[in-house]
């Protein structure tokens, strides 16, 4: 091949509230102290990845009408951790997960540049959606919004929070003491928004950050989330790791670029994987196996069933069959909180297709669910992960990975000690960080200030 | 009161320092107003000076001469950093002062702001504290869109349209405060079990709805983050008169207010009290804590020199809220000394220019004070409420498990 090897990039997500995180382990530290939120981080920038990753909730999740209290429960605010991190840690980005439907793009706008001043240009936003009455209400707006409107509403946002990004130039800001002359502009900030979600208008606060803007990150599989990634994304998280759904993905949002004047690096593909280690490679895919046990207990497998049964099935017996009964296709849902309910579109079909599967291998609903669950993992030694990563990310499956420890705080360990000094020898991971922002990890250039602010 | 009450310290970082023309001082750093070690300087010179807590300004909209909008001004520090942010960054590096960013409660998400101060108790263990501010802008209205706010002015205060107005959103200030502390309560200390017999991670009955409604929003909860390390981070509120003292005595633990001078200080005090004690809260401890804007020097004429100065740099004499005190580290001393005697637990000093008035503060007026006896001469607690003396409070939703069963 003569086509030039790829550099790869590398994420941390510090793990949180799903199964994948193993709590019971004798290793699994707080997920709420600030020292966990160091100790990973800082692994991670030892180990020179890209950035540092945390997601949000906004109401705790419940099933049947109860708090579920299965897997980890409670989070910090990310805007405050990553604002903290940006004190312990020098090079590594750091990005937050924040919702675009119950923030207000002022607000947001203002914490982002804030953060990247703080972090010096580190800084990046995983633009989420949601518009279910039962987040709402634990705000103000309350469940204000149709599902088909959070796309058009979060771009909307993101318009508005661009616009005030590059409402303040930063070279608008002499400070010049024997001038008298503090900013240069009295009109300084100015910006004007309207549009169906947003009509507002005044002065930002803040001048541009180090990187212009935050880097934006999105995630969503649908049509809609693509597009929408497309438009305005620096980066997109994908559950597609393995090589042809991952090129299949690759190839579909980079095709969605040039209608928006933009080329394929402009858009990083970046699943979300895990990973086991071991010393042979029958020795991980042991460990592995053992994780996804001890990731889904009989309960959860229980649990994970009801979303899709949306029934109870608590009277089941995880060791057993799958129940005879067909899923509840009525309205209100067992789980809320969860934005993996909606991807059951088709319940019936799919419980059809898990009851072939478990007659067809012998499945009880314990293992059934394990299988089912599974999300993409590198499993094998290190020097098989490194070929694994490096063989998709060259093929075009992926522009790198957003790995997910299932141990907090110190899982990622293993992976910098071993996996990540393979893929430097080869040349295509980093041995020291050559920028300073996470724009410059990224090989994303400023951007330009856009037409509407300036 | 006798001397040997030590008063509580607190200083209140805003840009270059509180005079809009500070940030032509000789060591101001005007060009660093954006970037963290400015802010981790500062907060450790405070620390150094064995200070409470630092407070740290903020507002929805830029900074402003005229309360009712812009006054396109370019001889004036215009723009800030989020000061919840700041005051994170800055938590790691410092290990004993309290951090006391300034939210807005107008226009914010209730269930934002807790765990925004509930996060910043934790990166900071237990150090947080959180001043709650309403906006009365037209202007920060705007920049939500959400509601408009008619522009007022200070002579029509007493009208009964404006005091419609402050009382609304007083009122919802009041409910904002009200939910933050109960989402800092909707969790248990003891929730999080991770009882692996069982399978389960948290002990779901200690968790608890808050489900509060009130005319501006409801909120169900419970809190996303877990129940800080100081159960209640301290609430902060700067107050200039009767509805904002109510405001102060339901919901706040410091209350900064402006007297004029002792006598002042001590009606205020007692106006607080009396609110204190219609809220149902007579036997808490809730701080008044006086605000000065601070001008010092070695000798009181190289003070007023100093200011002098600025003020011919800014083209009008220095004006403030708050009483401005122009002279020695010593006489200042002996003015809060004074002041204390009116019943106030400490003072909130803003300084005039940063840092000199800052490092006049932590290097000249605190060893006096020591020498007085009337301040610390260490670190004596690890939380901003112990240092405070407020306990740590108990949770108003536990269900009274094992711990509360003594005989």
């Amino acid at each position: 091949m003569s086509k030039p090897r790829k550099q790869i990039h590398l994420a941390a997500h510090f793990p949180g509230v799903n199964n994948t995180t193993v709590w019971s382990d004798p290793r699994s530290g707080s997920h709420i102290e600030f020292g966990s939120f160091v100790r990973l981080a800082q692994t991670a920038e030892r180990a020179k990845f890209d950035f540092f990753f945390l997601a949000e909730g906004l109401r705790l999740r419940e099933q049947a009408g109860r708090i579920y209290d299965l897997d980890v429960v409670g989070r910090p605010d990310t805007f405050t951790v990553l604002a903290a991190l940006a004190a312990v840690t020098d090079r590594l980005g750091l990005a937050g997960t924040i919702n675009s439907t119950f923030n207000e793009p002022y607000e947001v706008a203002r914490q982002f540049a804030s953060l990247d001043h703080l972090s010096g240009g580190r800084a990046a936003w995983n633009v989420v959606t949601s518009w279910d009455a039962f987040t709402g209400e634990n705000f103000r707006r309350g469940g204000f919004l149709a599902e088909q409107d959070r796309y058009s509403r979060a771009t909307q946002f993101l318009q508005a929070a661009t616009e005030l990004f590059d409402s303040w130039p930063e070279s608008r800001i002499p400070a010049d003491p024997d001038r008298g002359l503090f900013v240069e502009d009295p009109r300084i900030g100015s910006f004007s928004h309207r549009d169906a979600h947003f009509d507002i208008a005044g002065r930002f606060t803040v001048p541009r950050g180090p990187q212009g803007r935050p880097v934006i990150l999105q995630a969503g599989d649908s049509d809609g989330g693509r597009e929408f990634a497309a438009r305005t994304a620096d980066a997109i998280f994908s559950r597609h790791g393995t090589l042809e759904a991952g090129q299949a993905f690759y190839s579909d949002v980079k095709r969605r670029l040039p209608a928006y004047g933009r080329t394929p690096e402009q858009l990083l593909v970046l699943p979300a994987a895990t990973f086991a280690l071991g010393d042979t490679d029958a020795d991980a895919q042991e460990k592995a196996a053992v994780i996804r046990r001890q990731q889904i207990s009989g309960q959860t497998a229980l649990r994970l069933l009801e979303q899709l049964w949306n029934r109870d099935l608590s009277g089941y017996d995880p060791d057993g069959p799958l129940p005879e009964v067909d899923p509840d296709l009525g309205d209100a849902h067992i789980a809320r909180g969860r934005a993996s309910v909606r991807m059951h579109r088709d319940p019936l079909a799919t419980a059809r297709e898990w009851r072939e599967r478990a007659t067809a291998g012998n499945l009880s609903i314990r293992d059934l669910i394990i299988e089912v669950s599974g999300r993409q993992t590198f499993i094998g030694t290190a020097a098989t992960v490194a070929d694994r990563i490096d063989d998709l990310v060259q093929r075009d499956a992926a522009d790198g990975f957003i790995l997910v420890p299932h141990v907090t705080p110190d899982g990622l360990d293993e992976f910098a000690d071993t996996v990540v000094p393979l893929l430097q020898e080869r040349g295509v991971f980093r041995t020291e960080y050559t920028g300073e922002t996470l724009r410059e990890h990224l090989g994303l250039s400023v951007p330009a200030v856009s037409g509407a602010a300036r | 009161m006798s001397a040997a009450v030590p008063l509580h310290l607190a200083v209140a970082l805003d840009g270059a320092g509180w005079h809009p023309a500070a940030w032509r001082a000789p060591h101001a750093r005007p060009a660093e107003l954006f970037r963290p070690g400015y802010w981790v300087d500062l907060v450790r010179e405070a620390e150094r000076g064995l200070l409470d807590l630092v407070t740290i300004e903020d507002s929805l909209g830029p900074q402003s001469s005229r309360r009712d909008g812009h006054d396109d001004r370019t001889d004036q520090v215009r723009g800030r950093l989020d000061a919840v942010l700041v005051a994170a960054r800055v938590a790691p590096l410092t290990r004993h002062i309290g951090l006391v960013p300034t939210a807005t409660v107008t226009h914010t998400e209730p269930f934002h702001i807790s765990k925004a101060i509930a996060t910043l108790d934790y990166v900071s263990n237990g150090r947080a504290g959180w001043r709650a501010q309403v906006s009365g802008r037209p202007d920060e209205a705007a920049h939500f869109g959400r509601r408009t706010i008619p522009p007022f002015r200070i002579d029509d205060l007493d009208t009964p349209e404006v005091q419609d107005l402050l009382g609304e959103l007083f009122d919802e200030a009041a409910d904002h405060i009200e939910v933050v502390r109960r989402l800092w309560d909707s969790w248990e200390d003891d929730a999080e079990i991770r009882d692996a017999a069982t399978g389960r991670f948290i002990d779901r009955d200690k968790l608890h709805y808050i489900d509060f409604k009130g005319p501006k929003f409801s909120v169900k909860g419970p809190s996303i983050t877990p129940r800080p390390p100081q159960g209640q981070p301290p609430v902060s509120a700067l107050a200039h008169g009767g509805i904002a003292y109510r405001l102060g005595a339901r919901g706040a633990d410091i209350v900064y207010v402006t007297p004029s001078d002792a006598a002042h200080g001590a009606e205020i005090v007692r106006e607080i009290r009396a609110e204190q004690a219609v809220a149902g809260r007579a036997g808490e401890t809730v701080h008044v804590f006086a605000d000065l804007v601070v001008f010092l020097g070695d000798t009181p004429a190289a003070a007023r020199d100093r200011k002098a100065r600025l003020d011919d740099l800014a083209g009008a004499a220095f004006a403030s809220d708050a009483t401005v005190f122009t002279g020695t580290p010593q006489g200042l001393a002996d003015l809060l000394v004074e002041w204390r005697g009116a019943g106030l637990t400490g003072f909130r000093l803003r300084p005039g220019t940063l840092p000199d008035d800052l490092e006049a503060i932590t290097r000249a007026l605190v060893p006096e004070l020591q020498e007085r006896g009337a301040f610390r001469r260490g670190y004596e607690a690890t939380t901003l409420r112990g240092l405070l003396g407020l306990p740590r409070p108990a949770n108003r939703y536990a269900t009274g498990s094992d711990d509360e069963q003594a005989p």
